[in-house]
């Protein structure tokens, strides 16, 4: 087992290697020079030399690439053009936003999406088998961007049961410590409980609608994947065996067809991180949610390419590491993949 | 005496027109295919005959008219600036499919030739080239191609070669897996022992028998391809100029319209999720047909 995730964990090395030269790559060979792009047009020769000094930019590649490595193992990724905040700082102050929403999309997407394919399953190829192939259908043809706005308009603007944008009421003068909203609000000195739990309540609230958008994709693939894995188990000789010698169908269900089926959806679960990371930059944009996402797209709005190179990488970061974890975690529940 | 008559009935066999005759005859079968299909010849027929089908010039408007709701003169109604929302859909559908096709394209091209290389040269090469595509892979597609676009510029042909590169990693993985699974199939083995050349053998021999898994995930890309195009069009990463009708565009113009004038979010917003049900619903019957085993 150690030798499985110490190989795993030096297999992923050179991806990292190789993303580091792909973003050195993004600011250095392609047309354009990034001190011009940092100053605009209209910037004096002067000032572009100067700022091409101070970037670094007379060196020869391969010695501002080691520079570049160099800052990264040290922690750091740069900072942005516009108020030269150091981007890791800024980074981390956003994050937590992002993650509260990718979580409660997660949660969304695996809490419908499990017991909706072990519905579908169990009445294959009837209709309530056919109603979820079609809503899982619309769920990864339908835009993150477009259900987010469909939802605001039925939910904020037409009933007005949910709001439309934000992470709490912008009355609530909620100290941010953590970053995490739902967090937050019950660590507020000198609030009631009261206040704690409606505050935590509004917070919930906000939540809902942007992890719903976020969580339609994860939520389509989860429940095909749910259903695929418990129809092909549902198959297997000891399930009949189980059957033949008299136990309950819940009993079959839970211990003898979810424990096997479980493995596939474990794994497809992990391999949404990236996609959740992604569909966040979007549904923080539709929903003003201040996390990550929203910071990326003003950045490149703003020509803000350290902000974006280095939260590429970051997001990369996470989305291998995720992946690693599931590798893991899936070599422990199956022993057989351990021998592979 | 007669010898006794035995009268053999000839089953007849079934008539196989070969996998690709086969195939086809599954895929015209599946009903829900089908409806994938129709819904593609409808986007497909919008953006080539948008400009005989569209009432107005999608890009002429009067201020008079702006925020129109939907009525028998404006079918959709018309945006801010008075400009007819029916036009710019049917004029929007051009875009998508110009970019979402030509996108799929190079990305099949790019993607299969680093799967091809690798799966048919193998050892070192492959290695490092699969170490190429899963950098690609780390990357979640759409961050990919905002930073590419951010990098390029804005642009239709930026906008094609970002949704590529996000798209080729996987093709480049199908071909190569493809390649790897016939490579001691007993006919390549037989095709190499009687010396056919290796550029052939690959051309002639391999290629043909991987493809398949292509062909469906390229159908299926079409339809993510569409959804990224208008995704970037929504983050303001769309074509150069701004008055260009684009989905995605068009929708981000109609977030400051969220209270007052719903319908600019709902005809852009069916129209993506119309042509991207389309491709979705022919790719999963492509898969059907070609692989005959997978049938449920």
């Amino acid at each position: 087992m150690t030798r499985y995730i110490v190989r795993r964990v030096l297999g992923a090395i050179p991806v990292l290697f190789g993303l580091s030269i792909v973003l050195f790559a993004f600011i250095h060979l392609l047309p354009g020079d990034p001190a011009t792009a940092i100053l605009g047009q209209h910037a004096t020769a002067q000032r572009i030399a100067d700022m091409r000094a101070y970037l670094g930019l007379n060196d020869p590649l391969p010695i501002q690439y080691v520079g570049y490595l160099g800052d990264l193992l040290r922690g750091d990724f740069g900072s942005s053009f516009i108020n030269n905040q150091p981007v890791l700082a800024e980074f981390l102050r956003r994050f937590p936003g992002t993650v509260e929403l990718t979580l409660a999309a997660m949660i969304f997407a695996a809490g419908v999406g499990i017991p909706l394919g072990r519905f579908a399953a169990r009445h294959a190829q009837r209709w309530p088998d056919g109603a979820v192939t079609v809503f899982s259908l619309l769920g990864i043809s339908i835009p993150v961007f477009v259900l987010g706005l469909t939802l605001q308009v039925i939910f904020a603007v037409y009933f007005k049961v949910l709001p439309a944008s934000g992470r709490l009421d912008p009355r609530t003068a909620l100290d941010l410590q953590t970053n995490f909203v739902l967090i937050d609000t019950w660590l507020m000195p000198g609030w009631t409980f009261d206040q704690k739990l409606s505050a935590f309540i509004d917070g919930v609230r906000h939540l809902i609608l942007p992890a719903i958008a976020l969580g339609s994709i994860p939520l389509a693939i989860i429940t095909r994947i749910t259903r695929a894995s418990v129809i092909e188990v549902a198959n297997e000789d000891y399930v009949r065996t189980a059957r033949a010698k008299g136990l309950r169908e819940r009993r079959i269900d839970d211990r003898h067809i979810m424990r096997n089926a479980w493995l596939p959806v474990v794994t497809v679960i992990g391999l949404q991180v990236g996609g959740l990371l992604g569909g966040a930059v979007i549904t923080e944009t539709v929903f003003a949610w201040n996390g990550v996402g929203r910071w990326v797209v003003d950045a490149i709005g703003n020509r803000d390419y350290f902000v974006v190179q280095s939260t590429i990488l970051i997001f990369a970061l996470i989305f291998l590491a995720v992946n690693l974890i599931v590798d893991i975690a899936y070599a422990f529940i199956n022993p057989r993949i351990r021998y592979a | 005496m007669t010898a006794p008559s035995v009268a053999i009935a000839r089953v007849a066999p079934r008539a196989s027109r070969g996998l690709w005759g086969d195939a086809a005859r599954r895929l015209l079968r599946n009903r829900v295919a089908m409806v994938g299909v129709v819904f593609i010849v409808l986007f497909a027929g919008t953006a080539i005959f948008a400009s005989w089908i569209a009432p107005y010039d999608p890009n002429a408007g009067a201020l008079a008219n702006s925020l129109q709701a939907p009525s028998s003169a404006h079918f959709m109604g018309t945006d801010i600036q008075g400009r007819d929302e029916l036009s710019r859909v049917l004029y929007g559908a051009r875009i998508s499919l110009l970019v979402g096709l030509g996108s799929v394209i190079v990305g099949v091209f790019l993607g299969g030739t680093i799967g091809a290389i690798a799966g048919a040269v193998g050892g070192r090469v492959d290695n490092v080239l699969m170490r190429v595509v899963d950098v690609l892979l780390a990357i979640p597609g759409i961050l990919l191609a905002i930073g590419i676009v951010a990098w390029l510029d804005r642009g239709l042909p930026q906008i094609t070669i970002a949704v590529a590169v996000t798209n080729a990693p996987i093709f480049a993985r199908l071909l190569r897996g493809g390649l790897l699974a016939v490579r001691e199939a007993d006919y390549v083995v037989a095709a190499r022992s009687v010396g056919v050349p290796s550029r052939r053998l690959l051309l002639r021999h391999m290629l043909p028998n991987s493809l398949t898994p292509i062909i469906v995930a390229a159908t299926l890309a079409l339809a993510t391809a569409i959804i990224d195009v208008a995704g970037l069009g929504f983050l303001g990463l769309g074509p150069a100029d701004p008055r260009t009708a684009e989905w995605g565009t068009m929708l981000q113009d109609s977030t400051k319209f969220l209270r007052s004038a719903q319908y600019l979010i709902f005809f852009p917003g069916l129209a993506i999720v119309i042509s991207a049900v389309g491709f979705n619903l022919l790719g999963d019957g492509l898969r059907e047909s070609l692989d005959p085993r997978l049938k449920k």
